[in-house]
């Protein structure tokens, strides 16, 4: 378990807090009996554009409704933040925002100059302004690689404007070179918000259970409905109120747990609320164990029983129809780790024959340190091992070499940019932005119709295909895919 | 500007950005030598813009703790050898980020090493905190020109190609319709008798294209104020003189001015030009624009249900410029307060704003110069006029536009609610475009 230290103003990176890793060939067994005796990193000697820990923060606060968010450094750090406010306008209805509001998002703007004299005048005097334009009700400044080399104290700019404004001011440190696993930017923004914003607990609620999400459709509320409890949607679309009294949950689940680790850990070590011990439900068995173990942690075990019951009924018959039409189809999945995992549960329980992952990275042990959040164990030995798992760091490359050679009949992806290989090369490719569409019993349904269209309609990738452009030489085309990755044969 | 210096709403990105200069190169790989998330930044701000090998095909070193404290030379050593096992391009141009920046690693020496062994590539200098695209656009072609260009001058020899010109003109990506409008350029500078090297996009001709940039003739530069160090520089290299058009010409009147502009000095520069055949096809040109304009006239003046009547914009100074010209002259929208989000540098504000005031005798168009561009809309929303108002601008304002119930128009970037592929606001088939793009808006509001 990571000991979460809050008095630091920033939070510790992955892959020192849980030893996360982004370079790995091998299978899905192999990985998850090494995650628990000291899993070892490996580099490459070739690599393509990762992502920003920068930008994973900015998801997590551009999207609470009452708050203004400022990038500290250069424009170029916050200039795809724009697509957060075109999320957020998009998904609203989804989330019964009735009245969304303009995003509010600035950047410091630093100029050569400011690298030389520092750049903190230039951050007070902005709080002050953004302050004054929006009057938010909360305001993040976000860190970038400039700032942080430059080495500007942004904590005690934000603390001092606090106590100026009376609102909080909340640092938060995820600059880019920081960490090689960008999701710690997920890590860096929550630190923050746990530090600055959550208040301790006044009551313990036994209506409200936090969701540690992204901007996903709203299953939870006629999940929790049975339960007697609401969902508390936690940070987009969360209001800075909303976020202090997190606090006072009954408990917390997780969307996905590469997303929530941190903050569900948080959660529960300083401020009392449990986390669930179950990994979020995808497949029926984890479905099963995930609605067994709220039940639980809710006193309410024979609330669950009856509703995994009702549920089965309603829709084990329709998940046996769709497995009878995708059984013996092979897939392939491209994922953030834990929803890649996820992905895995669910081609396992329709019956599909998994053929190879490539997962961006892997966190072995989650900070709640329960063996039971492990998805990727619990996929194992749920549904079988997984062959030529790669973990891929994102690299285009690698994920294009496998997918040439293993051809599957379906590729399944989570992040934007990487159907894109599988249609070139003529597979039929599916990705679903929406996390919680293939939660559940209901959620296999889903996803598994989408799949059968998918496969169906692969006209457009056929054609595809046959005018595809490629810029990867045919000399790396035959080399395997972990080539550049220490202890392949190309280092 | 605020006192800070922020900036709210971003509408262009820092030096970096840049790097869609070198994927709208034919073949071309920009390989970033900075932060992991950089090319992250640059893609998600121009989206759909990965080409032939950017987004998250192009190579980078992905900075980590390490590089930062002990510099990155090593590993961007590793990265370029092994650029070449695994893409095949044409062209790379090594870009470097604030991280490499601040580190100070020489890539430099590094590239030089690479190009000495024949290897055809390019390194500039890109920190985001030295410049902004706009004008890191220029340190790019500029860099290219230098160090790969410049190695094929014997076989090129400067202004060897009487009717040869180079076009510089809408910055790849950052003019969102900048795919079309070269290609119209270089469609109307053929009409002319002239072979426009347009450099960049499916109608150029890569990088042998590139290769006879010294043998042009003589410029054309089409912009308010980036992309003049280019030009600047090819003259000073090459003495390649050039003829400076500053805004975005649209419309029939604009794209006649720009054309007779450029067949004189065309002329004066030695070109050998039938001018007859050239008058005879803007004529032609024109017709076909005006007979279509005939046909419109009704509809702009009966339409008994409601047309905007004026017009904000906030976008570059050349379309600032150049689409308040069309509008008022050709289609009788009325240009109202204008604002030019594109950090015009201080010196060549002036020459727009007279460029601005130029467009009529009988009415004052107030323009504010405005990087931060959640200021200008703050200024926006103060103001009223009557009838009904259309908003051209980036994917920002749509929202603003919906809160004072204007029309709105996305022709700039970020545009999340608008896909732009080949088409073009450039010359007189733009204008049209423009018109059609605005009336399909307003009657869609409509049942
Ligand atoms: S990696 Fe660093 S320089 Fe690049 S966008 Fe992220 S914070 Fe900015």
């Amino acid at each position: 378990m990571s000991k979460v230290n809050l008095s630091f103003p920033e939070v510790q990176i992955r892959e020192i807090r849980i030893n996360s890793i982004t370079g790995y060939q091998g299978d899905a067994q192999e990985l998850v009996e090494a995650s628990y005796s000291g899993l070892k990193d490996k580099e490459r000697t070739f690599s393509q554009c990762l992502g920003c820990a920068t930008s994973k923060a900015a998801c997590m606060t551009v999207l609470i409704q009452d708050a203004a968010v400022i990038s500290h450094g250069p424009v170029g750090c916050a200039s795809c933040l724009h697509e957060f406010a075109f999320t957020y306008r998009v998904n609203s209805p989804l989330r019964g925002v009735v009245k969304p509001t303009p995003r509010r998002i600035f950047s410091t703007n630093l100029k050569e100059k400011d690298t030389v004299y520092g750049g903190m005048t230039k951050l007070a005097n902005t709080i002050r302004e953004v302050y004054e334009r929006t009057r938010a009700n909360a305001i993040f400044v976000l860190t970038t690689c400039a700032a942080g080399i430059i080495g500007d104290d942004v904590e005690s700019v934000c603390d001092e404007a606090e106590e100026e404004l009376g609102i909080p001011v909340v640092a938060i440190f995820c600059e880019g070179f920081r960490s090689k696993v960008w999701t710690t930017g997920f890590d860096a923004a929550y630190h923050g918000i746990a530090r600055k914003l959550i208040q301790p607990p006044r009551q313990r609620r036994d209506d409200m259970i936090n969701v540690i999400n992204f901007w996903g459709s709203d299953v939870f509320a006629e999940w929790f409905a049975a339960f007697g409890a609401k969902p508390n949607y936690i940070t987009p679309y969360s209001t800075v109120n909303g976020l202090k009294y997190a606090s006072e949950a009954a408990a917390t689940v997780q969307a996905c747990s590469t997303l929530g680790s941190y903050l569900g850990a948080v959660l529960e070590q300083e401020f009392g609320v449990p986390e669930i011990p179950a990994a979020p439900p995808y497949g029926i068995a984890q479905t099963d164990r995930w609605f067994r173990a709220l039940g639980k942690v809710l006193g309410k075990e024979e609330i669950a029983e009856n509703l995994i019951a009702e549920k089965k009924r309603k829709y084990l018959p329709k998940i046996e129809a769709l497995r009878e039409k995708l059984s013996g189809k092979t897939a392939y999945v491209t994922a953030g780790a834990a929803h890649g995992h996820a992905l895995l549960d669910i081609l396992g329980e329709l019956g599909l024959k998994t053929v190879g992952a490539a997962i961006f990275h892997h966190d072995p042990v989650y900070d709640s340190g329960r063996k039971e959040n492990d998805q990727l164990a619990q996929r194992v030995s749920d549904y079988g091992n997984v062959p030529n798992f790669n973990v891929c760091n994102k690299q285009e490359f690698e994920l294009v070499n496998a997918l040439n050679r293993i051809r599957p009949d379906v590729l399944l992806a989570r992040h934007g940019g990487m159907t894109l290989w599988g249609a070139k090369l003529g597979i039929p490719s599916l990705l679903v932005g929406d996390e919680h569409y293939s939660m559940g019993y209901e959620g296999l349904v889903n996803y598994g119709e989408r799949l059968l269209e998918v496969i169906e309609n692969d006209e457009f990738v056929k054609n595809l295909e046959k005018h595809a452009i490629n810029p990867y030489t045919q000399w790396w085309l035959n080399q395997p895919p972990h080539y550049f990755l220490k202890g392949g044969t190309g280092v | 500007m605020s006192l800070s210096g922020m900036i709210e709403q971003e509408r262009f990105t820092c030096a970096i950005g840049a790097l869609q200069s070198v994927v709208a190169i034919p073949r071309a790989v920009p390989i970033l030598h900075s932060g992991p998330g950089c090319g992250e930044m640059i893609a998600g701000f121009f989206e759909r813009s990965t080409g032939y090998a950017g987004g998250t095909t192009s190579p980078c070193t992905n900075f980590t703790e390490k590089e930062v404290v002990f510099g990155g030379i090593n590993r961007l050593r590793d990265i370029i050898r092994n650029t070449y096992k695994v893409l095949d391009t044409d062209l790379q141009v090594v870009l470097t980020g604030c991280t490499a920046g601040i580190v100070g690693d020489d890539v430099d020496s590094l590239v030089s090493e690479f190009a000495e062994e024949g290897k055809p590539i390019v390194s500039v200098e890109t920190a985001g905190f030295k410049a902004n695209n706009y004008e890191a656009h220029s340190l790019v072609v500029n860099a290219i020109i230098d160090q790969y260009v410049d190695l094929f001058v014997a076989e090129n020899a400067p202004r060897s190609s009487k009717n040869t010109v180079n076009l510089l003109a809408s910055i790849p990506y950052q003019d969102p319709f900048w795919k079309g409008n070269l290609f119209e350029y270089k469609r109307l500078l053929a009409g002319l008798g002239l072979k426009a090297n347009i450099l960049f996009g499916p109608y150029s001709g890569g990088v042998k294209e590139w290769q006879t940039i010294p043998t042009a003739n003589f410029n054309i530069l089409v912009s308010p104020w980036y992309g003049k160090p280019i030009a600047d520089h090819l003259k000073t290299k090459y003495g390649q003189e050039y003829t400076w058009f500053r805004h975005v010409p649209i419309g029939a009147n604009e794209t006649e001015a720009f054309l007779y502009q450029v067949l004189d000095f065309a002329l004066t520069q030695g070109a050998e030009i039938d001018e007859k055949a050239a008058r005879a096809f803007i004529q032609h040109e024109s017709k076909a624009y005006y007979e279509e304009i005939d046909n419109l006239a009704t509809f702009l003046l009966e339409f008994r249900y409601g047309l905007p009547n004026h017009v904000h914009i906030l976008h570059d100074a050349g379309y600032v410029v150049g689409l308040s010209r069309f509008l008022l002259h050709e289609v009788g929208i009325v240009p109202k307060e204008q604002f030019i989000t594109d950090a015009t540098p201080e010196k060549f504000q002036e020459d727009i704003r007279a460029e601005l005031k130029a467009t009529s005798q009988k009415r004052e168009i107030p323009v504010y110069f405005e990087p931060d561009a959640g200021r200008a809309q703050e200024i926006l929303r103060g103001i009223h006029h009557n009838g009904r108002g259309l908003i051209i601008g980036s994917g920002w304002d749509k929202e603003l536009a919906k809160e004072k119930n204007y029309d709105f128009l996305s022709a700039a970037v970020p545009s999340p609610y608008r896909l732009v592929m080949t088409t073009n606001y450039v010359g007189f088939t733009g204008g049209l475009r423009v018109i059609e793009d605005i009336y399909h808006l307003v009657l869609s509001t409509y049942a």
